[in-house]
């Protein structure tokens, strides 16, 4: 705290030299960053495991003796996303407040005066990783759902729709999850950067993840439970994986996922913002 | 170390190692982060705030264009001790005197349900477990009015039911035409009694129920119904609503031998409640009456009321939903008690000053439990009563709950936040890092209630063990309505329905809280702080 502010106040005042740093030093010294540290690529592989463990529990559950239930075989292959969801949260979240409680952003911001150009460069460099892990939890659900479901009156010979990748809603449905992931590691990003605090950050994502429906299944009017449906980035988010019922959905699949897309946009706005306002 | 050692000599060694004097240290740290202090009260916030979200309304335009919100349709039909009560099913009925019987034998009873939900699809067969046929006498066929009846069930044999609320069971088994059962009803003033035989010649008194002020001239006939299957619920992920599917029962009677009626009087039938209850929507219901057998056919449930299964009407739990969200508070606060100062080196000072690991972390759980029940408290108390002015003011009628089971819901309430903030705090302190720590407890506390709760991902059978065995059986305290074995229905906490006794559920948690507290004291003592 002593130490810092100075060295980084002549930095920026030095208008005569613009900093060097570009986008791609960024990149690559976040690249770094994530690589390095040893706690990075744990919990992606968690995360992907707890996906196709939740999802492949929840397929092993469900149970449709009659051959006639109305469910959605994609959508319970892909039930794991729920918690999945929560350990990228944690990444993403860690990926800016272990920064803040070490105090390395302030190295990182004195080598890196342009904080916008910082905060791309995490959200560019945690993306990727997360759409790999994505890439890999979600066909690994697929495949448990279809592997599991038909053996519990669900799929195709039942009259389901396909939950295999070679049909069109079911292909939407899983590309959509892994876009889903990746837009809640970039809302995490973009809330972490706001709050810092990793405990915080953690309480306000899984906050607005989990209990924002809640209230709408109590509330009772119809209209207004809709609305939080459609507002909330979760179940709004989650429209992507239907693939039956479209019709009854509170919101279309693909606008679904562009209001989680705008929650996940706001929260790095927001953060950037008040990382460029604020002193590290 | 040597200052240390000679302090511990002095006599002033006593006070330093006060209980006392590390409870006053542990607040005083708890007290001067403002962050803390204000999640507190953000938490305390959050549990109001969810009811000052425009809730559902009931009633609608009347007449004239003027509306009107509430409405007999906006209530939950009451029984005759002021209870909720499901009272919807197919009455085959004669008027009675005061002093008469019915006896009848049942040859067979027979299910099924429309599989898609709705009408016209083909009928799959299948009897639920508490459809219900038998004799009846009833006050009047008003829903909700006073009623004794002897029946044959699903799959619960015999029994004999009065008031909703009251069950006796009689002989056990599946009647067929093989093995047929007699039931009897007798009424003599206000008091009915009912008997039940496998072979017509012997018969076994199965209760007797007094049903205060039933009326000179009461309904007594046959009757059929079946309730909404919980079973056969369509699941959807999303949160959008899931029903159940409607079912009904087929009971074929004969002998059917009538006392005590005015002589020219014929039956009549009445579907009870039909078209009135949502949930239960008159499914064809009737009678035929081929030779001297009577074939009844009815859907619906008599038994008590629950919020959400049996019509419209809000639940006192509803107004505690905001618990949810300042629960995810506490927890943050909870785990920041601990971590904070392992982080920050703190601990180290904490633990030179008092040296007794375990009485450091008892000091903090007792102080953060006593902090986070105070904010509880009044936070419950006014989420209670701005949601129900909110359901006033829209129109709903809340269910009624028995006399004083507020206060144990606001209490639990805040013990549920309290010892859900100690577990955090023993999660916190051994896992050391905030945000898995975080997300740990609240994946504990919060999905079980998300998976197998209102957004019902999981079957509700599949889904029964989550909410029973992981810290969310704490939710249970906020248990609003008596548990009735007679009555299959789903837990569905929103509507203040738990698995658990609040107790039961309560104690889970506390376990849950005890075994944290415990392994964190153990590593404490264990590590390098």
């Amino acid at each position: 705290m002593t130490q810092a502010p100075p060295a980084q106040r002549a930095h920026t005042a030095d208008t005569s030299r613009p900093p060097r740093a570009s986008m791609r030093d960024a990149l690559h010294a976040e690249w770094t960053k994530a690589r390095t540290l040893p706690g990075t690529g744990w919990p992606l592989l968690a995360a992907a495991a707890l996906t196709v463990i939740v999802s492949a529990a929840v397929a092993a559950a469900v149970r449709c003796p009659s051959g006639h239930c109305a469910e959605d075989p994609a959508k319970i292959s892909l039930t794991g996303i729920c918690a999945g969801q929560a350990v990228i949260a944690i990444v993403a979240v860690l990926a800016v407040s272990s920064e803040h409680s070490t105090g390395m952003i302030r190295v990182t911001l004195a080598a890196m005066p342009r904080r916008a150009t910082v905060l791309a460069a995490k959200a560019a460099v945690l993306t990727g990783p997360v759409l790999v892990t994505a890439a890999v939890a979600v066909p690994g659900s697929v495949l448990a759902g279809r592997l599991i479901l038909p053996g519990h009156g669900i799929g195709p010979a039942h009259g389901h729709p396909d939950p295999s990748l070679a049909s069109g809603p079911a292909l939407r449905a899983a590309a959509g999850s892994v876009l889903y992931l990746a837009l809640i590691a970039l809302l995490s990003l973009g809330i972490a950067a706001a709050v810092r605090d990793g405990a915080a950050a953690i309480g306000v994502v899984l906050g607005l993840l989990y209990p924002f429906p809640i209230p709408g299944q109590v509330v009772g009017s119809s209209s207004w439970h809709r609305h939080l449906e459609q507002l909330a980035p979760m179940t709004a988010g989650l429209a992507i994986q239907a693939t039956t019922g479209l019709r009854s959905l509170p919101i279309s699949p693909w606008a679904g996922l562009g209001v989680l897309a705008g929650w996940a946009a706001a929260a790095l706005l927001a953060g950037g913002n008040l990382l460029r306002l604020r002193d590290a | 170390m040597t200052a240390m050692i000679t302090r511990r000599g002095t006599a002033v060694r006593a006070e330093r190692d006060g209980f006392g004097e590390l409870l006053h240290a542990e607040w005083t740290k708890f007290r001067t982060v403002r962050g803390w202090v204000v999640g507190m009260i953000v938490a305390g916030l959050l549990i109001i705030a969810v009811n000052l979200i425009p809730g559902g309304e009931c009633g609608g335009p009347q007449s004239g264009g003027q509306v009107t919100l509430g409405g007999p349709s906006c209530a939950p039909t009451l029984g005759p001790g002021g209870e909720a009560v499901a009272d919807s099913f197919y009455f085959v009925h004669q008027p009675m005197a005061s002093t008469g019987s019915i006896t009848v034998r049942v040859t067979s009873m027979t299910g099924s349900y429309s599989p898609g939900g709705a009408p016209g699809q083909e009928l799959k067969s299948a009897l639920q477990p508490w459809s219900k046929a038998g004799i009846i006498i009833k006050a009047s066929t008003r829903p909700g009015s006073a009623y004794a009846a002897m029946m044959v069930t699903g799959e619960h044999g015999v029994r004999m039911q009065w008031d909703y609320t009251q069950d006796a069971p009689g002989l056990a088994g599946a009647v067929s035409a093989a093995a047929p059962r007699w039931l009897r009803l007798t009424r003599s003033g206000d008091t009915i009694t009912g008997y039940d035989s496998a072979d017509g010649t012997h018969w076994a008194r199965v209760g007797a129920a007094t049903l205060p002020g039933l009326p000179r001239a009461a309904q007594a006939g046959l009757f059929a119904a079946s309730p909404t299957s919980s079973n056969l619920i369509s699941q959807s992920a999303t949160g959008s609503s899931s029903s159940g599917l409607s079912t009904q029962a087929t009971a074929v009677f004969d002998d059917v031998d009538l006392r005590g009626t005015p002589p020219s009087s014929r039956w009549s039938g009445t579907d009870v409640g039909g078209g009135t209850n949502a949930a239960y929507p008159a499914r064809d219901g009737g009678y035929r009456q081929p030779g001297r057998a009577l074939t009844v056919t009815g859907s619906g449930d008599i038994a008590p009321g629950l919020p959400g299964g049996t019509g419209s009407g809000g639940s006192v739990a509803g107004t505690l939903a905001g618990t949810f969200a300042g629960l995810i508070a506490v927890l943050v606060v909870a785990t920041m008690f601990i971590t904070a100062e392992l982080r920050r080196g703190l601990i180290r000072v904490t633990l030179t000053a008092s040296p007794r690991r375990n009485r450091v972390l008892a000091a903090k759980a007792i102080v953060l439990g006593a902090v986070t029940f105070a904010a509880g408290l009044p936070a419950a108390y006014m989420a209670l009563l701005t949601g129900e002015r909110k359901q006033h003011a829209g129109g709903i009628s809340v269910y009624p709950v028995p006399a004083l089971t507020e206060v144990p819901m606001i209490v639990g309430t805040a013990a549920l936040l309290a010892v859900a903030a100690v577990l955090a705090l023993g999660i916190g302190a051994v896992l050391r890092r905030s945000a898995a720590a975080v997300t740990a407890v609240i994946a504990a506390l919060v999905l079980p209630y998300f998976f197998a709760g209102p957004l019902a991902v999981l079957p509700a059978g599949a889904a029964d063990w989550l909410p029973r065995a992981t810290p969310a059986a704490g939710f249970s305290v906020q248990q609003g309505y008596p548990r009735y074995p007679q009555l299959d229905a789903s837990s569905t906490p929103a509507n203040g329905y738990f698995p658990l006794a609040p107790w039961a559920g309560f104690a889970v948690l506390c376990l849950w809280a005890a075994l944290a507290l415990g392994l964190a004291g153990y590593l404490l003592r264990r590590r390098d702080a």
